[in-house]
């Protein structure tokens, strides 16, 4: 059956996938660890008492997790210049760039998915506790550093690799930008050379060795850490 | 020590508590009893400011706990504070859990802090515990461990929040054995309990609570004597007869 296939398209091809899988994995790290900052921060808010801080923070993530991703990034890479020209009324004012402005859009639609979870661990973590750490004489920062958030993190990690892994895949949305990951490298391989069959098989099997023993790990993480309960 | 002045509270439209007023004296231990739903624990809660009230006032060493000026968490580091279930942080050690109020609060050094987790770990039994996770231990170590990191703070006053309700009953004596010496040492305490034994032994007064009021407030002798009302005997006939 692969009589018809030429392997040899993707050997040639590897070292400009290798590339792509760089920038693939550099841009979900970056965006995973913006999110997950960023994240905690409108958690925070949303639990707030103070409704000048958690309705913000429930109105933005309300908005973004309803919007697709890809016009996230869209509206990042094309609306956000023609506002900033507007503003400063500077015809020439340059945009961000297509890596810049696609990281700002993943960091942005990543933290509001990663605001909830961080939110439902912060829930998770007996209201006790928090007692426990201001009858000490903690402050909430305080409390929240060395006492809520650390067992918060302890209960989410699996959900956030998991939440990571799905970032993972949605990075390859950059090509709608011009930007080149792996599976960008992949496609424009696949055109220039009239392989597609091969080298899309190639990029799924990629795709899915990766994710795949990600989530490998992440749940052996889980067992583990159940049994250390 | 320790003034509560006509407090209320409310959850919404439920009145939790009413007008409460008892004082606990320096060097006085006074055990807060009555049914469940009472209201004692939101009572004893309200002492070091952790749940609001709407109406009265709560002073603690000459200090409004209720004022929006007051520095509540440094007033809170003075008052020793220990929970029904614990409440030590499992994803530390427990000398962790003893050292870090005075390490971030009271900025001790660690060796400081150290030194005095070690002192108190010793005086609760359990000093070869130090290097353990509270996961590790049983319920009465834990609570003992918790009673040493209210120490550690170096308290004026120590609120114990229903601390044997959460035991097996082989447990609850070696955690009132450790209650039973801090009150002799002249500590000021606030204990919501049921353990009546405790309250005869130990307490100078004893408070009875019952859907959010305080029924009676009477020396421990007229108390377990003869309680005025008739709710407090009836609880106290339900409590001692068996």
């Amino acid at each position: 059956m692969f009589s018809g296939f030429d392997f040899d398209v993707i050997q040639r091809a590897l070292p400009y996938m290798g590339q792509g899988m760089l920038f693939t994995l550099g841009l979900t790290l970056l965006a995973m660890i913006g999110g997950i900052v960023l994240g905690t921060l409108f958690a925070l808010m949303r639990l707030s008492s103070f409704t000048a801080l958690s309705a913000p923070a429930g109105g933005y993530v309300n908005l973004l997790r309803s919007t697709p991703l890809i016009l996230v990034i869209f509206w990042f890479y094309f609306l956000v210049p023609l506002a900033v020209k507007k503003l400063t009324g500077d015809p020439y004012a340059a945009g961000l760039g297509p890596f810049h402005s696609a990281l700002i859009a993943f960091t942005l639609f990543e933290a509001a998915y990663y605001c909830e979870i961080i939110r439902a661990g912060i829930q998770s973590v007996p209201r006790g506790q928090v007692f426990a750490a201001y009858a000490l004489g903690l402050t909430y920062r305080q409390s929240m550093m060395k006492v809520i958030l650390p067992q918060a993190f302890r209960n989410m990690i699996p959900i956030l690799l998991t939440q990571g892994i799905i970032l993972f895949q949605d990075t390859s949305l950059v090509y709608v930008v011009g930007l080149t990951d792996f599976m960008g490298a992949a496609s424009k391989v696949a055109q220039r050379d009239g392989r597609l069959v091969e080298m899309y098989l190639f990029a799924a099997l990629i795709y899915f060795l990766m994710c795949y023993s990600a989530s490998y790990f992440v749940k052996w993480l889980q067992a583990r850490y159940n049994v250390g309960r | 020590m320790i003034e509560i002045r006509n407090i209320g509270k409310w959850y919404g439209s439920f009145q939790v508590l009413k007008n409460c007023t008892t004082r606990v004296a320096s060097g006085e231990v006074v055990v807060v009893c009555g049914p469940s739903g009472s209201g004692k624990s939101t009572l004893i809660k309200c002492v070091n400011g952790l749940e609001p009230f709407q109406q009265g006032e709560v002073m603690v060493d000459g200090i409004s706990v209720g004022a929006p000026d007051t520095d509540l968490p440094r007033l809170r580091s003075r008052i020793g504070m220990v929970f029904q279930n614990f409440e030590l942080f499992p994803h530390m050690k427990v000398i962790d859990n003893i050292n870090l109020g005075q390490v971030k609060v009271l900025g001790r050094s660690r060796d400081e802090a150290t030194e005095k987790s070690m002192k108190l770990l010793e005086r609760v039994g359990l000093k070869d515990h130090a290097p353990k996770y509270p996961g590790q231990l049983s319920g009465g170590q834990q609570q003992r461990v918790a009673i040493a990191r209210a120490l550690a703070m170096d308290p004026i006053a120590m609120l114990f929040d229903e601390p044997t309700s959460a035991l097996d009953p082989e447990m609850i004596n070696e955690v009132l054995d450790v209650m039973t010496e801090l009150a002799k040492e002249g500590m000021t305490m606030m204990v919501v309990t049921h353990e009546m034994g405790f309250a005869s032994r130990v307490a100078h007064r004893v408070v009875f609570m019952d859907h959010g009021e305080i029924e009676e407030d009477a020396k421990k002798e007229d108390f377990f004597g003869k309680p005025r009302s008739e709710r407090a005997q009836h609880f106290l006939s339900k409590i001692l007869h068996h």
